[in-house]
């Protein structure tokens, strides 16, 4: 058991290593001029300056030392939490991060919450009803909900919730009724990812023989699919956790721009547009290591709710 | 229970099911005067699918976009470019469906201009991510041992990083600009190409007619060629086309956020992104080529999952 | 606990009437059910016997209320105690369901629920006859005890993934039990299971309803099992009862054609209970010089997951098939008779031991340097379903092995494929349709004139019937003997059925856990057994109580 969980924290860490080894070789070693990139996010234009001035600007930013070595230093300074000095803003990448975490913070658990219970909610009523229109027009929801680019959604519920109807704010960071449009931007399409999981899932459960066992027993309806159903169906779809999370983050990147909300995913949008080089690197490792630690921790749940695993060496793979 | 049996469950169907299998047993079987073969089973096909209207409707506009694409001229009345200081903003009319937008450029135009940019990203992206995926997934599960231990590695590293995130690092290494969004935007495609690409194979390659073909001589490559690919490629096709949706999304949300084509030129995500400082006076400017672009993904959606049916 | 009280009325517990089913899919209703007449009275085991495609699954469905959406019933009427229940709504059906009907579902394996344990799952079907309190739990461990299970307070914490597969048949049948009802409806309760597991079992559940006074309604592909355990034998065929009566009757004086061929099909039924070979070798003509294939002192071991030992799939086993002869393979589940052929194939390599095929020994070698071997040793798969490639028409499956050695051009394959459909007895029409659009029979016919293309001396045929319906099996047998003496093929021929190897096969091997417990000719092995397990083999060959029985009838009314 320890041996497993040892096993599955040290591949973890591998991966996470991996992802922002990756991520860093897209960003250092992709551009065909990576100095005159980071030199010109600083607003520096490199062609301007005289080899002494070059010089000068590239040790600022330690870009005069061989890339592997420059690999190594950021590495060993991301282990201390150290991400570098973004190079637009010329301020700490971790206080950056530290600064706009809480308001994407907020809006992501309230937009997890309300997914969660969006995409339950629909593929567990798509599944129990009998009749056959409503049956279809559910199961086709999540489709439709996953077809709208969030930026549309986004527009839309500020046409529509700020602007006509002037219920909630249409931008701005401030206080909770400036988190509901965005957290339902959001939860449309991580609920309906979730729902089409769930409904397959759902699907596949009430095919199975001991569902005729449970019905046979006269069992109502609603108590094989609470009682039988419910967990057999959930507990593989756990396993999508992590990319639900993913797409959380990622879709507080547009989100957050429509919305104009100080958060990391407006932060990254800006770092882009500015080339900010570390604060890009910081960003992606910081949502990898979410992803990698959600599914760490479905990996080690998944044994305790479901009897019939136990823990193996992994064979399958 | 032994060893030899890592999975119970999932194999067996319920007794619901077997009934209808006995019932239907009698109907797969046809009479000896008729003919059958594959022409007769794909004329079966097509002929279920034309009787699916919101099929014939998807198909139809997907195919209407493609044709905007490579052929603007055909459906656009108004030059995308042409500013015309006295038709701000005008609200959707007979002569410009879309409206007008702050400097009098007709918009319905500058969706179907900006068809051409996003359809070609679209299928720069896809490219990418099919013949990379498809590449990987088939050597890694024909191949399996290290081969298959190292790309899967691979493939789960790629996965931890979400790809809108990782498309955005590679956007700021090569610069804006429709191609390398298209690149950005493909390669985060590949892992969940390369995976299910890799199942099927898998899936396929332990079927006991492959068995059957290697006992009768076959080679691997005949084997891979004539048994695996044409019996794998449904589920991949049917991601294909899913995936075609995602990826528009993916490159209008990347244009949206600044980092497309320059302007006057126009994606989709950059007309509304642009447009949504007139949400207010004029919200036909942003809201009406939103609704085109869901209305493109809706309709791949919908045609993947008619696929995705049709093959149960 | 109440004494169940069996009333003996002249009123039927279930009266069905002129039953019409039919399944609609693709628009169109397909019949399963066409006119169907049926009573069971009280305390009596009525045993429906069909093939796939009878209609036998869909009746019990019917009378449990749990026919699947796309069913419609036709017309007709099915009176469950007292209730009509065509046309009634799920209120209705509950309420019989558990209390009044119970059911044996089919597959043991996947019949529970995976994630409660067992004792939950007793529970619930107590706790709806309106049971409560710790009155529940001494309830469940009696009926767990009822259904032959030790140590029922162990085994009701466990979940099922934990029991073996006959335990978990006997966990059914408490669940059945539980709701104390009228009417058990057993839905092929052992087919999933190993021969000496269904005997004792169904030894069991005959045991209790005949106790407990209960109707049992046994749905049944095998005449045998249906006539050693019911008072009334139902024979359907295509949606339609064909004959029925007691077993006796039915064995002796068969009224239907169809009746008569599935008794012939029945081993049990066929010889008085005695398998009969269809070879008789004299001991001395066993041993043979030059075996087609020997292997010698093969073992394999595969590892377990997750390290530890090594598990032995086979233990020192020697198995030769002699020149123009049939040997077969006997063995449950899990006997290593599978993995023998594997071997053989070459598909997988022996641990120790030799594999020497047509006199070359092939052990160790390589894929490529048994090629030009795999020329004179073809297999024929178990399920014919899976067994052809979809998107391959019928004459592309069969030239297949042609096109994979280079042989022949486009027109000599055409020509061979049209003379191996016609030594497989099917129309040379078929060359071009698909897989799919042929029955399970004709799927193997495929698959045999497939294995025949490269004209072998050796056919491994795993299992080549099982798949199939009895009177399909029947037909195929014919034909696999057919070839033998026309084309003086070799067959190592793996089953867990005793009756059919006793039909085609020279020489046999029992396998028991990886060992041969005996081996010899047919004759011998299967008429003076020497093991033990050989002995509990042929003794769990169903049919053989019923055919006493009618055998000592017949000789009373001479």
């Amino acid at each position: 058991m320890t041996r497993y969980v040892l096993g599955r924290v040290a591949q973890a860490v591998g991966v996470l290593w991996a992802a922002y080894t990756v991520t860093f070789a897209v960003l250092y070693l992709l551009p065909s001029d990576p100095v005159a990139l980071q030199l010109g996010a600083a607003g520096i234009e490199t062609d301007k300056l005289s080899p002494s001035q070059l010089d000068a600007a590239m040790a600022r930013y330690d870009l005069d030392r061989p890339v592997l070595e420059q690999y190594l230093t950021h590495l060993w300074n991301a282990l201390h939490g150290d991400f570098g000095m973004s190079i637009s803003k010329q301020v700490p990448v971790t206080d950056l991060l530290v600064d706009r975490i809480g308001a994407t913070a907020a809006l992501s658990l309230l937009a997890g919450t309300l997914s969660l219970i969006g995409g339950f909610a629909l593929a567990y009523s798509a599944s129990y009803l009998r009749w056959r229109p409503a049956r279809l027009l559910l199961s086709r929801l999540p489709s439709v909900g996953a077809s709208f680019p969030q930026f549309f959604v986004g527009l839309l519920l500020i046409q529509v919730f700020a602007f006509n109807l002037a219920w909630f704010p249409a931008t701005g960071t401030d206080g909770f009724s400036s988190l509901v449009l965005p957290a339902v931007t959001i939860s449309l399409l991580t609920s309906s990812v979730l729902a089409q999981v769930l409904m397959r899932s759902f699907d596949e459960t009430l095919r199975q023989p001991y569902i005729v066992t449970a019905r046979a027993k006269g069992l109502s309806r609603a108590a094989v699919q609470w009682k039988h159903a419910f967990r057999n169906a959930a507990l593989p779809a756990m396993t999508i956790l992590g990319v639900v999370v993913g797409l959380t983050v990622t879709s507080a990147i547009v989100t957050e721009t429509v919305f104009s909300r100080n958060g990391i995913g407006k932060l990254a949008q800006e770092a882009v547009i500015a080339q900010d080089v570390p604060v890009v690197l910081a960003i992606v490792t910081f949502a990898a290591a979410l992803f990698v630690v959600v599914n760490l921790v479905v990996d080690l749940l998944y044994p305790l709710l479901d009897p019939r695993i136990v823990h193996v060496q992994k064979v399958s793979r | 229970m032994s060893i030899l049996n890592p999975r119970p469950g999932r194999t067996s169907t319920s007794g619901l099911e077997r009934a209808v299998d006995e019932a239907l047993l009698s109907e797969a079987v046809i009479d000896d005067g008729d003919l059958g073969g594959r022409r007769a089973n794909l004329r079966a096909a097509v002929g279920t699918l034309a009787r699916k209207p919101g099929f014939v409707l998807a198909l139809v506009f997907t195919i209407f976009v493609v044709l905007t694409a490579f052929v603007p001229s055909w459906f656009a009345g108004h030059d995308p470019y042409a500013t015309s200081p006295s038709d701000r903003l005008l609200s959707p009319s007979l002569s410009h469906p879309f409206g007008t937008d702050e400097i009098g450029r007709d918009l319905w135009s500058r969706v179907v201009h900006g068809s051409a940019l996003t359809i070609k990203a679209t299928i720069i992206a896809l490219a990418i991510a099919i013949v990379a995926g498809l590449t990987l997934g088939v050597v890694s599960g024909f191949f399996g041992g290290i081969v298959d231990a190292l790309i899967m590695r691979a493939v789960d590293v790629l996965l931890a990083i979400p790809s809108l995130l990782f498309a955005l690092a590679i956007v700021t290494a090569l610069g804006f600009g429709t191609v390398p969004v298209a690149i950005a935007v493909g390669i985060g495609i590949i892992p969940g190409f390369a995976r299910t690409t890799r199942a099927e194979v898998l899936r396929v390659k332990t079927l006991p007619y492959v068995e059957a073909a290697r006992a009768g001589g076959a080679s691997w490559l005949r084997v891979l060629v004539r048994h695996v690919l044409p019996n794998s490629w449904g589920p991949v096709a049917v991601l294909a086309v899913l995936d075609t949706g995602v990826a528009i999304i993916a490159i209008a949300s990347l244009s949206f956020l600044g980092f497309g084509a320059a302007p006057p030129a126009a994606e989709w995500g950059t007309l509304i992104s642009a447009g949504r400082n007139f949400l207010i006076t004029a919200p036909w400017v942003p809201l009406l080529p939103g609704l085109f672009v869901a209305a493109v993904v809706l309709s791949l959606n919908h045609i993947s999952k008619t696929f995705q049916e049709l093959a149960r | 606990m109440t004494t169940p009280t069996p009333v003996e009325t002249d009123s039927p517990l279930v009266t069905v009437a002129d039953l019409h089913v039919g399944y609609v899919r693709r628009r169109r209703s397909v019949p399963a059910v066409a006119g169907i007449d049926l009573t069971i009275r009280s305390g009596e085991i009525v045993a429906l016997v069909g093939e796939s495609g009878s209609g036998k699954t869909t009746v019990a469905n019917t009378l449990i209320g749990l026919l699947p959406d796309n069913a419609t019933i036709g017309g007709g009427s099915v009176v469950v105690d007292g209730v009509e229940v065509v046309g009634a709504k799920e209120r209705t059906l509950r309420s019989l369901r558990g209390s009044v009907v119970g059911l044996v579902p089919q597959d043991p394996m996947v019949g529970l629920n995976p994630t409660r344990r067992i004792g939950a799952q007793v529970a619930e079907s107590v706790r709806l006859r309106g049971v409560s309190g710790p009155q529940v739990d001494a309830e469940v461990l009696e009926l767990l005890d009822q259904a032959g299970i030790d140590d029922p307070a162990l085994r009701a914490r466990q979940y099922p993934h934990e029991l073996s597969g006959g335990l978990r048949q006997r966990v059914l049948i408490a669940i059945a039990l539980a709701g104390k009802p009228r009417l058990i409806i057993a839905d092929e309760p052992t087919s999933a299971l190993d021969v000496t597991v269904q005997s004792t079992i169904l030894d069991h559940l005959e045991r209790l309803v005949r106790d407990s006074g209960t109707s049992l309604l046994i749905i049944t592909h095998d005449l045998a099992v249906a006539a050693d355990r019911s008072d009334r034998v139902v024979v359907l065929q295509h949606g339609r009862i064909v004959e029925q009566g007691r077993p006796a009757d039915i064995l002796v004086r068969p009224a239907h054609e169809y009746t008569r061929r599935l008794i012939a099909a029945a081993p049990g039924l066929a010889n008085g209970g005695r398998i009969v070979p269809h070879f008789d070798l004299a001991p001395s003509e066993v041993a043979t010089p030059d075996p087609i294939i020997r292997l010698e002192s093969v073992s394999k071991a595969y590892a377990r997951p997750g390290g530890g030992d090594r598990f032995l799939a086979l233990d020192d086993v020697t198995i030769e098939v002699a020149r123009g002869r049939t040997h077969a393979l006997v063995g449950e589940s899990g006997s290593g008779k599978t993995t023998a052929l594997r071997l053989a194939l070459g598909l997988e390599q022996v641990t120790s031991g030799r594999v020497i095929l047509d006199g070359t020994d092939i052990t160790g070698l390589g894929w490529k340097q048994t090629r030009p071997l795999r020329r004179t040793i073809q297999l024929v798969h178990q399920n014919p379903y899976a067994s052809l490639d979809p998107r391959f028409t019928i004459g592309q499956s069969i030239v297949e092995p042609l096109v994979s050695f280079k042989i022949g051009d486009r027109a000599s394959r055409a020509a061979r494929a049209a003379e191996l459909l016609d030594q497989v007895s099917l129309p040379s029409s078929y060359r071009d349709r698909l897989p799919s659009e042929l029955s399970g029979g004709q799927r193997q016919r495929v698959a045999i004139a497939r294995a025949l293309a490269l004209s072998p001396e050796l056919i491994l045929l795993d299992e080549p019937v099982s798949a199939l319906d009895v009177s399909v099996q029947e037909q195929i047998l014919q034909l696999l003997t057919e070839l033998q003496e026309r084309l003086g093929l070799s067959y190592l021929f793996i089953s867990h059925d005793l009756a059919v190897v006793a039909q085609v096969s020279h020489t046999v091997s029992v396998l028991n856990r990886g060992t041969v417990v005996e081996s010899g000719s047919v004759a011998q092995v299967f008429g003076s057994p020497q093991s033990q397990y050989t002995h509990q083999l042929i003794d769990a060959i169903p049919g053989q109580r019923a055919e006493a029985a009618a055998h000592v009838e017949e000789v009373a009314h001479v």
